[in-house]
């Protein structure tokens, strides 16, 4: 062991750790005693982020508060929001998000599969990069410009050739007839979700496309050596690869949908109470936060506008991770 | 047998035919608002709109205040937010990413990445407004920095886990300090990757609307002062698009196509980066 060691001696590259031998001690590199400094930097901008979360929320609830203690359980259960009265109730508010989001979903979901599947499985090489590239491009274009887009070129389209037929050919005392009711303006919940069913589009197919490229290849050739046609690949061997995955990105686009603002404060038509028809005009959570937060007229007001703000957060904020679980456990 | 092979080639047609509408739809659709864009906001863009500021109704004038205004305040957000994300993002792919702590970082940066930013104005409204009893440039621009910072962070530990060990490994083996290692090797290293996050980031912020407004509220006047409220093109757009007054309209429309093309044009550059480090 002793002998061991001694032999060892010589061979030592760190003379460190031999005591009294200073002589052989490298100086100190120039810029060393920073490191721990730059570490603690790094560390320090890292926690910013998970404080400015928890700030949110922190933020949201202490605002939130006195509406929610004023009010009660009957915050979430009031369709009234009456600023006059000073009565506030979130239900149609969170209808509205509700119902405008499952509804942008459900439009937006088959033909993000349909443009991911098409330029993964079936478009020619060439052409799929920019069409990719183009689609993406959708999804950079501000919310206020899809508002605008919205206002004043298609609600007029969409009051002129979907809501007046429709109304025009209803039933008077038919279930149709209630359920087209509404002013022939084109501001209203269906058209606000299809404005943002085209807002979340976009992101969906990037992901669903980034899903599909990692079905390995070996698993589509393996399906088409059975003889299967590309539908019966896709449906039945690639779609249940990429299961889990697809789940998150269902998700994350109702995250997407849910806390949009701009677009759907022009479009939605901006009113109160629970909405008892798709074309009728409607409120989400964030559009009614945006519309009158700087004109709210007291106190009570404000802080019923905060606890909406955090009622949109606890929806949103469960939704977005439970995509991001999702989509992390499929591995890439 | 026939006739259910004839079946599934038909079902498999239209399924094809299907994928393909759904792209055409989407690439149209992407096609119809940018050519409405133009329509609309071409005939408002002329010299008055670069070089007046917002006009009460009724009245010639232009989006120079309010470009202006976003632009200090897009500057000063993305400035913070480039030297939190980066630090933030070199943390996680340099030093305690595999930690536990690491792990709830990154997944509540990526939740943060699309949390919804009226959420952010809320928060900063509590934050800094209230508190100093003014809306103010400074407060927009701490609300867009909350927005950029996971953008930029999120893309830095992309860009340096790209990074290859051996560049790393080369620098440790000179006796070279981590940071310096860091800041001399990798970051230099990443530089085109970093640049394409900020660019991202400032995309993403340039067009924001809902956390400018209980913010930087708004200004109808030219203002540099960053400690009262302040315009910007997205505020103003909002004011003025939701007005009854034709020539108000007309200058939202200016404006969208502005925001427009600078961040599609910031987008199609981010490509051109990504693309040329590619084939270097």
């Amino acid at each position: 062991m002793n002998a061991f060691n001694s032999g060892d001696e010589g061979f030592t590259p760190s003379p460190r750790s031999s005591a009294g031998d200073t002589a052989s001690l490298r100086p100190p590199v120039r810029g060393a005693w920073f490191d721990p400094i730059f570490e603690y930097l790094c560390l320090s901008a890292a926690t910013l982020l998970l404080a400015s979360l928890g700030g949110l929320v922190i933020s949201l609830a202490i605002g939130g508060w006195p509406a929610l203690s004023h009010f009660g359980w009957s915050f979430f259960t009031s369709t009234t929001w009456n600023p006059v009265t000073d009565v506030y109730g979130a239900a149609g508010a969170i209808a509205g998000t509700l119902i405008t989001s499952f509804v942008a979903l459900a439009l937006a979901l088959p033909v993000a599969i349909g443009i991911a599947v098409y330029l993964v499985e079936f478009c020619p090489r060439a052409i799929a990069r920019p069409i990719a590239i183009a689609v993406e491009l959708l999804a950079g274009i501000p919310s206020i410009v899809y508002g605008m887009w919205g206002l004043f070129i298609f609600a007029p389209l969409f009051a002129e050739y979907v809501q007046m037929p429709l109304m025009m050919n209803a039933a008077p005392g038919s279930l149709a007839e209630k359920l087209f009711a509404g002013i022939p303006n084109g501001a209203n919940i269906l058209s606000a979700s299809i404005i943002l069913s085209i807002m979340i589009l976009p992101y969906m197919a990037a992901v669903l496309r980034e899903l599909l490229m990692t079905v390995p290849p070996q698993v589509r050739e393996a399906a088409y050596g059975l003889g299967c046609t590309p539908f019966e690949v896709v449906t039945s061997v690639i779609v249940p690869y990429i299961k889990r995955g697809m789940i998150g990105v269902v998700m994350l686009g109702l995250g997407r949908a849910l806390g949009e603002t701009m677009a759907v404060t022009f479009v939605i038509g901006n009113a109160h109470g629970f909405p008892d028809s798709i074309f009728a005009s409607g409120a989400t959570l964030a559009s009614t936060i945006a519309n009158e937060f700087t004109e709210a007229t007291g106190d009570l007001h404000t802080s019923a506008l905060i606890a909406l703000g955090l009622v949109l957060f606890i929806i949103t904020f469960t939704v977005l991770a439970l995509a991001r679980l999702l989509l992390s456990s499929q591995k890439y | 047998m026939l006739g259910r092979d004839f079946l599934r080639n038909l079902v498999n047609r239209l399924f094809i035919t299907a994928c393909l509408l759904a792209t055409v739809a989407a690439i149209t659709a992407l096609v119809f608002i940018l050519w409405s864009l133009v329509v609309q906001g071409i005939g408002g863009i002329d010299l008055d709109v670069f070089t007046k500021d917002t006009p009460p109704p009724g009245s010639e004038g232009g989006l120079l205040n309010a470009m202006v205004g976003s632009l200090m305040m897009c500057a000063m957000a993305m400035a913070i937010a480039i030297i939190v994300g980066i630090l933030a993002g070199t943390w996680l792919a340099e030093y305690g990413g595999h930690t536990r702590y690491g792990a709830v970082v990154r997944f509540l940066n990526d939740v943060l990445l699309s949390a919804p930013s009226i959420l952010v104005g809320l928060f900063v409204y509590e934050l800094l407004v209230r508190p100093f009893e003014g809306f103010s440039g400074y407060a927009g621009a701490v609300a867009l920095a909350f927005l950029a910072t996971p953008i930029v962070t999120r893309t830095t530990e992309d860009i340096l886990n790209l990074q290859s060990h051996a560049l790393r490994e080369a620098g440790i083996a000179l006796g070279t300090p981590k940071w310096l290692v860091t800041r001399k090797i990798i970051w230099r290293a990443a530089g085109a990757g970093l640049l394409t996050g900020g660019l991202l980031g400032f995309a993403r912020i340039s067009g924001e609307t809902a956390p400018l407004l209980f913010t930087a509220l708004n200004n109808q006047f030219f203002s540099a002062d960053m400690t009262k409220p302040m315009a910007s093109l997205p505020a103003v757009i909002f004011q003025f698009a939701l007005s009854a007054y034709d020539d108000w309209r007309r200058l939202a429309w200016a404006g969208a196509l502005i925001i427009a093309v600078v961040v599609l044009s910031i987008n199609i550059i981010v490509r051109f980066i990504a693309r040329e480090k590619k084939h270097a």
